[in-house]
């Protein structure tokens, strides 16, 4: 009996210490030597910023000041509510004082400068496959924005969801570290729009639906999902008859620039702020994401119907 | 006799209006057909915004009063007891908070009235146009619009 109870006290320390070997965050020591003095540049930034949409959710909400990143927008989940940060460059209550090096593990890692798993509400899972310049030109932008104080308030999640640690083995499943790779049998503009969708304009994480566990079901990639708000639904948006088969290229690069589907409804939602971001977009890069939507496998309705 | 004679036709106005609006008093469905039709209006101008139709001053100016129409209307067909039913798209958010959603409604109104008050003589003009009024398509759908399929 002794010798049983000793046993499982060692298997409950090897657990742990597998449990603690597995979750532990790996940032990167340093930028890659390709990268390492490599300056931003605003100026591209903010078409970077613009892809990403971060003032959906990083602009006060309902704020028409989409510049200053206060936070505060509630994400909710099955998991919680989850409020998005204040990303200004405020150096105390924002990212300020944050060097590239800890913008880039916040973005393709999950990684906080103070070495905690952030929950992937942050969309990481999209930007671990940005280029990297894109990234600390990205970071040059968010410099140039104004600071604002005060920090967003806390998510509201619950046990077990609340222990950050636990996020490391949802990485393991969900985080698969790979930057995007062109396709080399697809054209450079379907490459771009691949890019664009797969990377900065996370569109996968909504348009995508999850597993139980919160991960993308990627066989499913982007033929639409419950909204994870609880109301109604996010499009399929692949070639497929229930999705946007109907829709010409330029009747998708057209919604993405006005709001105005090929039936001259007007996008609504969270779309609304796609769009808005969208239409700072070249047409091209429009154009691409575009192609590129035309071009993934036509897939029937992520959701079921109601 | 001449007294008379308003005082009947004003009856029968009145009588007409009732008729009217008790043809569809459903104010779902009262709804639902502005929304199509502030679609297809809109969609007039879009066309030609693509240069997908000539533009048309005239064809344009109508379309906005359409939509100026809608705008002074939809607000009224979002009674209590209106919320669910016909597959409404009307998010639960327009009864909770009514203030914020006449407001985009005026906003609406108001972008078109300015666009009444000086047509388009242009198709740039009329580009402009289309953004700010798009703009509040977009502005109120953001909100208190559901999408459902």
């Amino acid at each position: 009996m002794k010798r049983l109870f000793r046993l499982l006290l060692l298997l409950a320390f090897v657990g742990a210490g597998v449990f603690w070997w597995l979750t532990m965050p790996r940032p990167l020591d340093a930028l890659p030597v390709a990268m390492k003095d490599y300056k931003g540049d605003p100026a591209k930034g903010e078409l970077v910023f613009y892809a990403g949409g971060c003032s959906s959710c990083h602009a006060a909400p309902g704020s028409d000041d989409k510049m200053s990143l206060a936070g505060g927008v509630r994400l909710e989940s099955p998991f919680g509510a989850f409020i998005a940060p204040n990303i200004s460059p405020d150096p105390e209550d924002g990212i300020g004082g944050w060097s590239d090096l800890d913008f880039v593990n916040a973005m393709t890692k999950g990684i906080s400068p103070g070495g905690s798993h952030f929950y992937p509400a942050f969309p990481y899972t999209s930007y671990q496959r940005m280029k990297l310049q894109d990234v600390i030109d990205l970071k040059a932008f968010l410099d140039t924005l104004p600071k604002v104080t005060g920090k967003a308030p806390g998510h509201e999640v619950g046990f077990p969801f609340n222990i950050r640690r636990g996020l490391g083995l949802w990485k393991l499943l969900y985080l698969d570290g790979e930057p995007f790779q062109p396709d080399a049998q697809a054209t450079d503009e379907i490459n771009r729009g691949a890019y664009l969708v797969r990377g900065p304009g996370h569109c996968g994480e909504c348009h995508t639906p999850r597993d139980v566990f919160g991960g993308l079901q990627t066989d499913k990639w982007l033929s639409g999902a419950p909204n994870p708000e609880g109301k109604g639904i996010i499009p399929n948006i692949t070639p497929h008859e229930q999705g946007l088969a109907a829709w010409s290229a330029k009747d998708i690069a057209y919604a993405l620039e006005s709001g105005f589907t090929p039936e001259f409804d007007s996008l609504g939602g969270s779309m609304g702020a796609v769009v808005g971001n969208m239409s700072h977009l070249s047409a091209e890069d429009r154009a691409a994401i575009a192609a590129y939507l035309k071009s993934v496998p036509p897939l029937p309705n992520g959701y079921k119907a109601k | 006799m001449i007294r008379k004679v308003t005082v009947a036709a004003g009856a029968l106005m009145l009588v007409a209006g009732i008729a009217a609006a008790s043809a569809s008093d459903d104010p779902i469905a009262s709804r639902q057909a502005m929304m199509k039709n502030t679609g297809a209006s809109i969609g007039a101008i879009v066309k030609m915004a693509k240069g997908e139709a000539e533009f048309d001053a005239l064809a344009a100016s109508l379309a906005i009063r359409a939509m100026n129409n809608s705008a002074i209307g939809i607000v009224h067909l979002f009674p209590t007891g209106s919320e669910t039913g016909m597959d409404t798209e009307a998010a639960p958010k327009i009864w909770e908070d009514m203030a914020g959603f006449v407001e985009k409604a005026k906003a609406m109104e108001e972008a078109t009235a300015k666009a009444i008050a000086a047509p388009a003589a242009s198709l740039d003009e009329l580009k402009a146009q289309l953004g700010e009024i798009g703009g509040t398509c977009k502005g109120c759908h953001e909100t208190y619009r559901i999408k459902k399929s």
